[in-house]
């Protein structure tokens, strides 16, 4: 296959040495590799925030879109093309505050679609603000003695809204990460996969260490099928944060319910004015 | 002949029912025929109406005087009194007190309680046509259409026994039953989304709005004959953002709204422009701000659709005259935005989305899409670049997924001809004229002149945008007929602004704009674009569409009597 292209990082980016996101994008593309995708096999949908530069520095087909609604036009592309692999990838700010909505909605339509969230519990590009998952007693620039809100939880809401795959992982462990995306993937679905990240550059809390002092690996004894299991395991936050598969389900996909006749693609199908004609006789 | 019915009563009391079924069969007996709606935004009570104006000449929009008032109860006779004219007529239901001698009764809810008491409605329709000394014939083949089986029954039971309860009226109204034959009786919503079907669309996504609500309905309708997915978004953000994630990944895509919906998109409209992603928008004007009068029409948005979103960027808004006009425009919409992979809006209104009339069949030899999506063997398919710097600014398209091993990519910030995010001068500037120039071709070549009525030698001209050509040719008519040198330009392209006839005509005549808005738009429109100062404007905003009669004696009272 002489013009078939693997799947390639970009040397530059506008990523702040030391960030989250450079270990999230290698694990990412060891996970694309993984699975012999060719770069016109994927399509990435972004939002707005340093996570959401993520297709300009890997070399897959991607739309970069408005902050809050890298999910929305994912849905759009579902329709017209189902063979694409589909990732959702964007930072907590964009993916759990402006696109809080389409979240929630999403996981009731339920599309074969990877949602991978970078979440540094603070906002990066604009100098250090709270974000939705950011802890109260956080001091920024804007919440100067703390937040105002209590944080988001992103697997306890996932698993209460009954998403069919709720994963929580660390950029830390690269083999994990790596593992988590390739399930996502996998997965026949909405795949949630929430990445705690450090951001080194604003979040003076949640580093490196916090989060390596914190965090356990769900092992083999647990049973992600287990709705039970997995509110308990979603609740836990804190001294032990447990990473892993928390929530998995095969369930009806968004495309099972449309009305489509055949499983052709839509982009690939012709249409003739003349077949509409018709419907004229509704009119007569 | 000028013949008009209004309908009224309660919301919940089936007044639909019997205009839609009245309505066909007076298209079916060959009249022509405009249907047009006024209703209140709540599911029972309060009081709603439908008029069914009737004619052996061509309709173009509805009548204030009413010959036949049904009254469905008493308070529709309070309110519309005023209109009925010399020799109108009431038929109402049968308790009711009589007044005046010209009040028909029917006695609708004892005839409906033998057989089926919900079917009030029928029998009405029965009654109306014994008045209009209409047969029965086409009436049952329409509730054939209209019923299902088990019901059928019942119902001409109800029209038969309507039509005996009262004796006939009219014995003019002579319609000419083979016109019907290669004409169809088609409401603006439908035929706007019929259009777009037509057009190859594939998805539709949209956020329930009234008035614009009927484009989803007809559409949802086709899914099961047709390749179109039409999804219910959680709100107008995610509606044009998933209509161009399906453009992007190659299926024509289109989202549908009003005002407050299009105020929603507006940040993804500018998406669409600098991410030069085909979409079509079609906002169903109702009066705003906010949620305003929400099933009522007007047209407020002609400046806002023309400055969607911030800064500058290309783009298109068409306003289509009629029903006829919006089926070939929601067809020609897609062609346009694929051709210049820009937003197009069409503004319709209520009064265009919910009015009916007979039109001609519409002539699908006319119709060819264009999708101006490059092959395997474009030259461009190599080492594809989705912003190639081209002489007409116009990149060859491609979606993701097409060629092996080339990807496409997209970006909502300033980009590369790759579509990498920058932020170097040089490339800003020449991106920015690249998405500029491609509105110069488009005049060029697509965009379509106004309509022109009217002789070489005027002394006034009338100018509309969208719907209210309708009212305002009625206008044009009467005024000819007083002998007043009037012409009409009916404008359906309305950004960019066709200028060449309207500066033609502009030399010799005093302009009037009519406008179903406050401020006068248009004419801020025309002065901002041609530096033409339009004299007069007839306006009206209180959410109810103009007459032609209306139009023609404001004409009178506000243009000449002024002049």
């Amino acid at each position: 296959m002489a013009n078939k292209k693997e799947i390639t990082i970009t040397d530059e980016t506008a990523w702040c040495p030391g960030c989250g996101n450079f270990p999230l994008r290698k694990a990412l593309l060891a996970a694309l590799r993984d699975m012999n995708l060719d770069s016109d096999q994927v399509a990435m949908f972004t939002g707005i925030g340093q996570a959401a530069k993520m297709p300009h520095y890997i070399n897959v087909n991607g739309f970069n879109g408005l902050h809050g609604r890298s999910f929305p036009p994912a849905i759009g592309t579902r329709v017209g093309n189902h063979n694409l692999k589909v990732i959702v990838e964007s930072g907590d700010g964009c993916s759990y505050g402006e696109g809080g909505n389409h979240i929630l909605h999403n996981i009731r339509r339920n599309p074969d679609v990877t949602h991978l969230v970078h979440n540094n519990q603070i906002y990066g590009l604009t100098k250090g603000q709270a974000s939705p998952t950011s802890e109260e007693y956080i001091r920024t620039g804007i919440q100067i003695e703390g937040t105002t809100a209590k944080p988001f939880h992103p697997a306890r809401f996932a698993v209460g809204m009954g998403a069919s795959f709720v994963a929580r992982t660390f950029v830390g462990d690269q083999d994990h990460l790596k593992k988590m995306v390739k399930a996502a993937m996998e997965h026949r679905g909405y795949a949630l996969v929430d990445i705690l990240q450090p951001c080194v550059s604003f979040n003076k809390i949640n580093t490196y260490q916090w989060y390596s002092e914190r965090v356990y690996k769900l092992d083999d004894s647990y049973d992600p099928s287990n709705i039970d299991n997995a509110f308990e395991k979603a609740r836990e936050w804190g001294d032990n944060i447990p990473i892993g598969i928390i929530f998995q389900n095969e369930e009806k996909i968004f495309r099972d319910r449309l009305l489509l006749e055949d499983d052709e693609p839509l982009v690939e199908k012709d249409f003739n004015p003349k077949d509409a004609k018709s419907i004229m006789k509704d009119f007569k | 002949m000028d013949f008009n019915i209004l309908i009224g009563g309660e919301a919940g009391q089936g007044l639909k029912t019997i205009d839609d079924i009245l309505g066909k069969i007076l298209f079916r007996e060959g009249f022509n025929i405009f249907s047009s709606k006024d209703f209140m935004s709540r599911i029972r009570g309060g009081h709603n109406f439908m008029q069914l104006r009737i004619s052996d000449q061509k309709l173009y929009g509805p009548e204030n005087d009413i010959d036949l008032l049904i009254a469905l109860n008493s308070e529709t006779v309070e309110i519309h009194r005023e209109q009925l004219k010399e020799d109108g007529i009431v038929l109402i239901e049968g308790e009711s007190e009589v007044i005046d001698g010209r009040t028909i009764l029917v006695p609708a809810s004892v005839i409906a309680n033998d057989i089926n008491p919900k079917a009030v409605n029928t029998v009405f329709v029965g009654a109306i046509l014994k008045a209009m000394n209409l047969n029965l014939e086409i009436a049952k083949k329409v509730l054939a259409d209209n019923f299902e089986e088990e019901l059928l029954d019942d119902n001409i039971k109800l029209l038969e026994r309507g039509y005996n309860s009262v004796e006939p009226i009219y014995d003019n109204l002579e319609a000419n039953i083979t016109k019907a034959n290669d004409e169809i009786f088609i409401d603006g919503n439908s035929a706007l989304g019929f259009g777009a079907l037509s057009g190859g669309l594939r998805f539709y996504s949209a956020y329930p709005m009234s008035p614009s609500t009927g484009i989803m309905k007809f559409l949802a309708g086709q899914q099961k004959d047709y390749d179109l997915v039409v999804e219910q978004a959680e709100d107008e953000l995610a509606a044009l953002n998933m209509a161009l994630g399906g453009s992007y990944s190659g299926i024509r895509s289109m989202s549908g709204t009003s005002g407050g919906g299009l105020a929603l998109m507006n940040e993804t409209i500018g998406l669409a422009g600098i991410t030069e992603t085909p979409v079509v928008v079609a906002d169903v004007q109702r009066p705003g701000p906010a949620t305003g009068l929400p099933t009522r029409t007007g047209q407020g948005d002609l400046l806002f659709a023309i400055n969607s979103a911030q800064d500058d960027f290309p783009l298109m808004v068409i306003a289509p005259r009629d029903q006829e006009d919006l089926f070939y425009t929601g067809f020609r919409a897609l062609n346009l935005a694929d051709k210049y992979q820009i937003p197009v809006i069409i503004l319709s209104d209520q009064f265009n989305a919910d009015s009916s009339k007979n039109i001609k069949e519409f002539d699908f030899d006319s119709l060819t899409i264009e999708r101006n999506i490059i092959s395997s063997d474009d030259e461009n398919a190599e080492n594809y670049k989705r912003y190639k710097f081209t002489e007409d600014g116009i990149s060859p398209r491609a979606y993701p997924g097409q060629f092996k091993g080339e990807t496409v990519l997209v970006d909502s910030d300033e980009h590369d001809e790759k579509g990498h995010i920058v932020e170097d001068a040089e490339t800003r500037i020449k991106m920015v004229d690249k998405r500029a120039c491609k509105i110069d071709k488009l005049i060029e070549e697509d965009l379509q002149k106004p309509n022109y009525y009217g002789e070489e030698d005027i002394n006034y001209l009338l100018l509309t945008w969208g719907s209210s050509y309708g009212p305002a040719r009625e206008a044009y008519q009467l005024l000819k007929e007083e002998d007043i040198k009037v012409g009409l330009l009916s404008f359906n392209d309305v950004w960019p602004l066709p200028k060449d006839k309207l500066k033609e005509l502009a030399e010799d005549a005093e302009l009037v704009t009519v406008e179903l808005n406050s401020t006068a738009q248009f004419k801020s429109l025309i002065a901002s674009e041609t530096l033409i100062d339009v004299e007069n404007s007839i306006l009206k905003y209180d959410g109810r569409p103009f007459t032609g009669k209306e139009i023609y004696q404001r004409f009178l009272d506000e243009v000449i009597d002024n002049g």
